[in-house]
C-alpha cells in the first residue's frame, strides 16, 4: 500500500488481477471444452481434455449443418422470436403510451394489474395454460408460443416502455394536443420515434428470452419439424446418448449465432438493465 | 375499465368544454391501445394462476368436466409426497447459495471492475457470457463437464490422481454441482447491475476519499455498496425469484435424478403434475409456489422498508 501519491494507484491490484483471471478461466473453460470436443475422438476427450485435437477434421460438424434438424430448428426458433418481438413491442408500447399519456380512471389500477405479472414465476399458470391452449386449438403451433409469449412479455415490456414515457418532454404531447393531433397521431409519429432505444432493448430482451425458452416449447410442440433448437437439441442429446463429440459439435453450432448475437447487442442488453430497468 | 374522469394535468389549461371534448377523443385511442395487452395478460397469465387454484381442489385427468371435488386432498397428496420436501429443500438452496455466494462474488467482481479500461471490458464481457447462453446449452455443456466417462471432471481427476465420483449420478454431490452452474451461469448478470450501480457514483467522491486517505475497503463499505443500494435490491429479488423458478437448467443436467434427489418445485411440478396430467396435484403445487412468492415478496418489502426507517 503506497501512501496516496500523486501518481494514482493502479485501480486493479495484481492480487485482484490474478483472482480475476481464476474466475475468468472458470467461466471460459466450460466454452473452451466445447468447442474444442467437437473435433476429438471421444477417447480423446478424456486423454487430451485441453489440448488442441490430433487433427481438425470438421466431419461432425459438416454432418450436422447438412442433417435435417439443424437449419429447421434454428428457423423456428427464430420466426417465434421475431414474431414475439413484433408483436410485443407494440401491444406493450401502446399500452404504456395510454398509462403514461392519456387521463382515465383506473389507470393506476390497471398498471398495477399488470405489475403482478412480475411478482410471480410463470410455471405457476403452465398447467391451465396448457389446457386453456388446447382448448383453443392452439397446440403444436408456433403462433400458439407466439401469443403466449407476448402474453408472458407484457408485464416487464410496459414496465420499461412506461418508465421511458413518463421521462420524455410533457410538452411534445401537449404541443401536439393543442394542434388538434389525436392521441393515435401522437403515439405513431411523434412517440414511436423517441422511444427507439427503449424499443431495441425490449426487443433484444423479449428476442433473447424467446430464444432461449425451454419450457413452453416443451410442452406445447409434439411434431419434430416445428421444433425450436433447445429441444432440437434435447432431442440429438437424447439420440446420441454418450457420443459427446457429436454432442458438443451440435451444441457447439446452436451457441454460435446466440453469442454473435450477443457481443452486438451487447449495448442494449445492459443498457436496458441499467436505464429503464434498474432505476430504484 | 375505461369511463373517462376529468384530471386536470399540469400544463394544459383548457377550458371545460375543450376538455370534454378532449376526453371524447380520448376513448377511442384507449379503446385500441389498452386492450390487446390487458385480455392477453388476463387470458394467459392472470386466468391460468386463478384456474391453478381451482385445479387443486379437483380430482381432474384435464379431459371432460371438472366435477370431482375432493377439498384439500390435493395438498395432502403434495405435502406427504416422499420427493416434495426435497424438490422444496433444493429450491430453498439454489436461494441460500445465490445470496451467499453468488451475489458477494458478483460485487466482488463489480467493484473490482467498476473502473474504465480495455482489459476490463474484456472481463465483463466474459464475466457475462455464460448469462447470455440458454440455460438448455449450459445445462448440456456442464452435463459433459461433470460425464463421469468422458467429461471434464474425471480427466483433470485424472490428470492429478484423484478418482472423481459420476456427480451427476450422486446424490450427494449432484446439488452442490448444481449450485456451481447456478453460480457459472448468474453471476455475470449481477455483476452488470452492480456495475452499473457503481458507475452512478460520482468519481470525485471517491477520489476525495482516496486523496483523504481512506482505506480502500472501507470505500468500499462505506461509499461504494450503500451507493448501490437500488441495484442490490432489485439483485436480491431477481436471485431469489429465479432461483424459486428453477427449471430449464435442472433439465439437461440431472433431470431430477438420481432417484428424484435433484427436483426443484417447478421440475417436481413438471415430473408430477403436467407429465402425468394430474390436474388436481399440479394445481396444489402451483398454489403453494404462488403462495411463497408472495411471502417471499411482501417480507422482501417489509424488510426493505424496516431497512428504510432506520
Amino acid at each position: 500500500m503506497a501512501a496516496a501519491s500523486k501518481k494514482r494507484r493502479p485501480a486493479v491490484s495484481p492480487v485482484q488481477w490474478a483472482s480475476l483471471v481464476l474466475v475468468a478461466i472458470f467461466v471460459i473453460v466450460p466454452f473452451y471444452t466445447t468447442a474444442l470436443g467437437g473435433f476429438k475422438e471421444i477417447g480423446e476427450l478424456r486423454v487430451n481434455p485441453f489440448g488442441f485435437p490430433q487433427s481438425w477434421d470438421p466431419i461432425r460438424f459438416i454432418e450436422i449443418l447438412g442433417g435435417p434438424r439443424y437449419f429447421s430448428s434454428l428457423m423456428n426458433s427464430f420466426l417465434i422470436a421475431a414474431g414475439t418481438v413484433v408483436l410485443s413491442t407494440l401491444v406493450a408500447s401502446m399500452t404504456a403510451f395510454a398509462l403514461a399519456h392519456i387521463k382515465f380512471f383506473g389507470s393506476r389500477f390497471l398498471m398495477g394489474y399488470l405489475m403482478l405479472g412480475l411478482l410471480f414465476p410463470s410455471a405457476t399458470g403452465i398447467l391451465p395454460l396448457f389446457i386453456k391452449m388446447r382448448d383453443l386449438g392452439m397446440l403444436d403451433s408456433h403462433w400458439g408460443i407466439i401469443i403466449v409469449q407476448v402474453a408472458f412479455s407484457v408485464s416487464f415490456a410496459v414496465l420499461l416502455f412506461h418508465n421511458f414515457f413518463k421521462e420524455l418532454p410533457k410538452e411534445l404531447v401537449d404541443a401536439a394536443r393543442m394542434d388538434n393531433c389525436g392521441y393515435i397521431r401522437i403515439y405513431w409519429y411523434v412517440t414511436l420515434p423517441l422511444c427507439l432505444p427503449i424499443i431495441a432493448t425490449v426487443g433484444v430482451f423479449n428476442f433473447v428470452g424467446s430464444w432461449n425458452s425451454f419450457l413452453l416449447p416443451l410442452i406445447v410442440l409434439n411434431s419434430e419439424a416445428k421444433y425450436t433448437w433447445p429441444l432440437g437439441i434435447m432431442q440429438f442429446q437424447g439420440q446420441y446418448g454418450s457420443d459427446w463429440p457429436r454432442i458438443l459439435a451440435y451444441l457447439t453450432l446452436s451457441i454460435l449465432p446466440a453469442i454473435a448475437f450477443f457481443l452486438a447487442a451487447q449495448r442494449f442488453v445492459i443498457s436496458g438493465l441499467t436505464g429503464g430497468a434498474v432505476k430504484g | 375499465m375505461t369511463s373517462i374522469v376529468t384530471g386536470a394535468s399540469a400544463g394544459s389549461a383548457l377550458s371545460g368544454r375543450r376538455r370534454r371534448l378532449a376526453e371524447r377523443k380520448s376513448l377511442v385511442p384507449l379503446l385500441l391501445f389498452l386492450p390487446p395487452a390487458v385480455l392477453l395478460f388476463t387470458v394467459f397469465v392472470a386466468l391460468p394462476m386463478v384456474d391453478a387454484a381451482t385445479f387443486s381442489f379437483f380430482k381432474w385427468n384435464g379431459y371432460g368436466p371438472i366435477t370431482d371435488f375432493v377439498g384439500f386432498k390435493n395438498y395432502e397428496d403434495v405435502l406427504t409426497h416422499r420427493n416434495f420436501g426435497t424438490a422444496v429443500r433444493n429450491s430453498l438452496i439454489a436461494v441460500a447459495v445465490s445470496l451467499a455466494i453468488q451475489l458477494p462474488l458478483a460485487m466482488w467482481c463489480a467493484i473490482a471492475l467498476s473502473e474504465r479500461g480495455v482489459s476490463i471490458n474484456v472481463m465483463r464481457t466474459i464475466f457475462f457470457l455464460p448469462f447470455m447462453l440458454a440455460e438448455v446449452a449450459a445445462g448440456l455443456i456442464w452435463k459433459f463437464v461433470y460425464d463421469g466417462n468422458y467429461g471434464l471432471l474425471p480427466a483433470i481427476g485424472g490428470a492429478i490422481g484423484v478418482e472423481m465420483p459420476f456427480v451427476l449420478g450422486d446424490r450427494t454431490w449432484v446439488i452442490p454441482a448444481i449450485m456451481l452452474v447456478i453460480t457459472w451461469k448468474y453471476f455475470g448478470f449481477h455483476m452488470m447491475i452492480y456495475i452499473a450501480g457503481l458507475q452512478s457514483i460520482p468519481g470525485e467522491v471517491i477520489e476525495a476519499a482516496r486523496l483523504d486517505g481512506v482505506k480502500k475497503w472501507q470505500i468500499v463499505r462505506h461509499i461504494q455498496i450503500p451507493m448501490v443500494r437500488s441495484a442490490l435490491v432489485i439483485s436480491v429479488f431477481f436471485s431469489i425469484t429465479g432461483a424459486l423458478q428453477l427449471f430449464d437448467l435442472i433439465i439437461p443436467l440431472s433431470n431430477g435424478g438420481p432417484s428424484h434427489s435433484s427436483h426443484t418445485i417447478v421440475t417436481f411440478l413438471y415430473q408430477f403434475g403436467i407429465l402425468r396430467m394430474n390436474l388436481g396435484f399440479g394445481g396444489a403445487v402451483s398454489v403453494l409456489l404462488f403462495i411463497a412468492c408472495v411471502v417471499v415478496a411482501l417480507a422482501y418489502r417489509r424488510i426493505l422498508f424496516r431497512v428504510e426507517h432506520n
